[in-house]
């Protein structure tokens, strides 16, 4: 410890530039697939001091600005200037904590990074309460230096939850599909944008991804054969088949909570209706009867029901049925389109597609009292899917006459806008908590 | 110096052609063939072509009414307006007149609201053909349906005026 902090001693009076520029850096197209641009903020945000780690400056990225990054977009969060304190703290010991409490800060990181004999680095950080000075979590991680964002990430997911009871999800990843051209691709990225990578990619259109619960493969529907058929493919080996082909069109897939089955919804009897049908695509079984279109399957939180999209009132709105089948339940009321359930991890609400007289907007509505809260002020907004924590709700809409992808939270307080540098996003999907979180 | 030489020689062609609507057409289309096309016979045999083109398919003369192949629909409609009828009419006896011609009824639509509905929607307007169709008499092995959805835009603005052309059903023949 004497000795990280001598050696930042040394490097002290360059750091807040140079942590400055690593910022610059992180912002711009070149290090991003996707960049963000943040509009509002939660009303009451807590105020956290994030320190630059010892020993960071060395590392190709700034592992403290993709934490400070991940906090600010939460919206929970009001980032405290570190700027001029002197000397920065990087372990309890070394915190004045009357300056930071001076600040405004409630919250404060500090931490260090080591590079080990073997090239991997040894990284600590301490979440501490201002106020009582005491430490809240404190972790160390050795990882590969490839694994410095995916570590940043899990220091604001360890932030996150301390500081709102509710787990973060900045380690999570979200799966979308681009049009560049003629070709769509079926990409998965983290969180935050950054780390795309292509799952497929065709000149027909694909359509409805949809992560198994454990994260580990995606459903989706392409038309690469000229109509709509569902394939399962795995994130791991890039191995896929189909899971369903029958007759007309087979699309809209929806994995049930325990992964062992999907809702997807078939035209091989006439009209588009649900089905049900094994993981392996055994076992198919009819589950609306309708003489409408019943669409978008997506299942309770509990495997309980199924809520859809129908049209057999005349006009589409969302309705649930038991998932071992049975009667429907209107559930919208309110105007002539509402489509796209998606349930929120609780269970007791659901986000949907509102037609209003300004355009299609993500709303959001209690399942028990009916009430129903328009999030967006956008005209053509589709694809809302609730972030595991049930905090934000990512969506796609559209800017300047192409597909981009968006988040608001679930109190409509804050939007964020994520980027591509070129062709249309759209059908955004966010993927589970990953299982060591 | 070239491609100014082969612009003057499509130009002339063009001029050459211009008395009737489908010789011109037939030039156009002439333009994307490589350069030795432009020598004399090739138009000839583009003229032959459209000739005979129109003397044994009325599927493609722009006369006959069974050229005109899309029903057109109001925002989340599948329901076929009369100004149709008569073309799908045409069609259905068509087919009933040829037991081997096979048409794929393709329905699209526009982009707004969810893409999944809007696939159900683009199938349930074919099959609003189809089933005119069969109540004609055509028998259903003639016909297939399919639906794109909103995901093949024939326009990509971003209003009405290309959102009305997007909300269609297309008649395709087996072939075509």
């Amino acid at each position: 410890m004497n000795m990280k902090n001598s050696f930042f001693g040394r490097i002290g009076p360059y750091l807040v530039p140079l942590f400055l520029l690593g910022l610059a850096l992180l912002a711009s197209p070149a290090r991003a697939a996707l960049t963000i641009e943040i509009t509002g903020g939660a009303a009451s945000q807590i105020p956290i001091a994030i320190v630059p780690f010892a020993g960071e400056i060395p590392q190709p990225q700034s592992l403290t600005g993709v934490v400070d990054a991940d906090l600010q977009r939460s919206g929970q969060f009001r980032l405290v200037d570190t700027s001029g304190v002197t000397p920065l703290p990087h372990s309890p010991g070394d915190v004045i904590y009357p300056d930071w409490k001076g600040r405004g800060a409630d919250a404060l990181v500090v931490g260090s990074i080591a590079q080990l004999p073997d090239g991997r680095l040894d990284i600590k950080f301490r979440l501490l309460d201002v106020l009582t000075q005491s430490q809240l979590a404190g972790f160390s991680y050795t990882i590969a230096p490839t694994q410095l964002r995916a570590t940043a990430h899990k220091i604001a997911d360890v932030i996150y939850q301390k500081l709102t009871g509710i787990p973060g999800v900045f380690s999570t990843r979200i799966a979308y599909v681009v049009k560049q051209g003629k070709r769509f691709e079926l990409q998965v990225s983290d969180a935050d944008g950054y780390g795309a990578q292509t799952i497929v990619s065709s000149s027909q259109p694909i359509i409805s991804p949809a992560w198994s619960p454990d994260g580990t493969r995606l459903a989706y529907v392409s038309f690469e054969t000229g109509k709509a058929v569902i394939y399962i493919q795995s994130l791991a080996t890039g191995g896929r088949r189909v899971l369903a082909n029958f007759k007309g069109s087979n699309s809209a897939p929806a994995w049930s909570p325990d992964g062992t089955r999907l809702a997807i919804v078939l035209t091989r009897d006439g009209r588009s209706q649900l089905y049900l049908i094994n993981a392996d695509g055994t076992g198919l079984r009819r589950l609306s009867h309708s003489p409408a279109i019943d669409t978008e399957p997506n299942w309770s939180p509990d495997g309980k029901w199924i809520a859809f999209t129908s049209d057999r009132g005349g006009s589409p709105q969302i309705y649930r049925m038991p998932a071992t089948g049975g009667d429907a339940q209107r559930l919208t009321f309110e105007g002539s389109y509402n489509v796209s359930p998606n349930f929120s991890p609780d269970g007791q609400s659901f986000a949907f597609v509102h037609r209003s007289g300004s355009g299609f907007h993500v709303a959001v509505q209690d399942i028990a009292t009916g009430q129903m809260q328009v999030l967006t002020d956008t005209p053509l907004d589709e694809s809302p899917s609730f972030a595991p924590n049930g905090r934000m709700i990512l969506y796609a809409t559209e800017s300047g006459g192409r597909g981009i992808l968006a988040a608001v939270s679930v109190d409509g307080g804050t939007k964020q806008r994520l980027y591509v540098q070129s062709g249309d996003v759209r059908e955004p999907a966010w993927g589970p908590l990953s299982k060591n979180q | 110096m070239k491609k100014l030489m082969l612009s003057a020689l499509l130009l002339s062609f063009l001029a050459a052609c211009a008395s009737t609507p489908t010789k011109e057409k037939a030039a156009v289309e002439d333009k994307s063939v490589p350069a030795t096309a432009a020598e004399a016979p090739a138009p000839a045999q583009a003229q032959a072509a459209v000739s005979q083109e129109v003397a044994v398919n009325p599927l493609t003369d722009p006369n006959n009414i069974l050229s005109k192949r899309s029903v057109y629909y109001d925002f989340d409609s599948s329901a076929v307006k009369d100004e149709y009828k008569p073309m799908i009419e045409a069609h259905a006896k068509y087919l009933i007149a040829h037991p081997d011609a096979k048409v794929t009824l393709q329905g699209n639509t526009d982009e707004r609201g969810s893409r999944e509905y809007n696939l159900a929607l683009g199938q349930r307007r074919a099959d609003s053909v189809k089933q005119f169709m069969t109540v004609l008499g055509v028998p259903g092995k003639q016909i297939e349906t399919v639906s794109f959805g909103e995901e093949k835009p024939k326009a990509t603005c971003h209003d009405e005026s290309c959102w009305k052309q997007n909300r269609r059903t297309d008649i395709v023949y087996q072939g075509e």
